[in-house]
């Protein structure tokens, strides 16, 4: 079947490079290949009849916050030494406790009866629009409010301090 | 195999997992970020799975509109926290930085 075979590359698109982005010590390539999730997080929207929500993911995600993440890497650079070092004493309760929350969700998703029946796709756009404009209209303005917030507050914190004592080599990093 | 709703749903558990270990493994801030964005897609995921099997409307993928919204928000100001903790303290490992100001 071709939806079950979509569904399959997508949801190997999605997983194969979220398993890379958190187990590869380099971050600028944890950095691309949370690209390749992102693109498979879109399919699989697509794939569920959501199309805005999938342009909207591909626009914010891999267009804005991607390049802001790999901006930031390529403005911080780390020093060589420990960048590959990598505790055992944070890295097996991490993974102990990751794997318990995985049973757990399994379990219950496995267990309960979901029952559900998938709906005919359809355009979903103008429908949002109107949504947006009569029912959601308290929570679109503050949004947009705490849009503007979140912008005045990063550029509050990303500004130049007062030089308290000197540190020439990092004034040339903040210049955007 | 009929594609249905719980195979979403263990897409979205196991990309939320992952999230979580690489919040909880990661020394770079920006690679704890990364692991938030694998959460927040993952509650995405879910949202728009719901929204399509069970709920039959629209309201799901507006919750999933607003999250992405608040993600990028989420993002903005991270990162610019990451910048100027790197430069006040010339490091990005979230274990080393220990004091709240210089």
């Amino acid at each position: 079947m071709t939806a079950d075979l979509t569904f399959i590359l997508l949801a190997l698109l999605t997983i194969v490079p979220a398993i890379w982005v958190v187990f590869s010590p380099n971050i600028v390539h944890a950095g691309f290949a949370l690209l390749f999730t992102l693109l498979g997080a879109a399919g699989l929207y697509a794939f569920m009849g959501a199309d805005f929500i999938a342009v909207t993911q591909l626009m914010v995600y891999v267009g804005g916050v991607l390049v802001l993440v790999l901006f930031t890497v390529m403005m911080t650079r780390v020093p060589h030494g420990e960048k590959r070092r990598r505790g055992l004493d944070r890295f097996v309760p991490a993974a102990v406790f990751a794997a318990l929350t995985f049973a757990v969700l399994y379990k219950v998703v496995t267990a309960v009866e979901w029952g559900g029946v998938a709906q005919m796709a359809q355009p979903t756009v103008a429908v949002i629009g109107t949504n947006l404009m009569t029912n959601y209209i308290f929570p679109f303005e503050y949004v947009s409010l705490v849009l503007l917030a979140a912008m005045i507050g990063a550029a509050i914190l990303i500004r130049e301090s007062k030089p308290r004592d000197a540190q020439p080599e990092d004034e040339s990093e903040v210049q955007s | 195999m009929n594609v249905g709703l719980p195979h979403f749903l263990t897409i979205s558990a196991a990309l939320f997992c992952l999230g979580l270990f690489a919040v909880m493994s990661r020394r770079n801030a920006v690679g704890i970020l990364m692991g938030v964005e694998l959460m927040l897609n993952a509650a995405n995921i879910n949202f728009v799975a719901f929204s399509h099997y069970v709920e039959h409307g629209i309201n799901g993928q507006m919750m999933a509109a607003f999250v992405i919204v608040l993600a990028a928000a989420e993002a903005a100001v991270a990162l610019a926290i990451v910048l100027a903790m790197y430069r006040n303290f010339g490091t990005v490992h979230a274990d080393t930085v220990q004091s709240l100001k210089r």
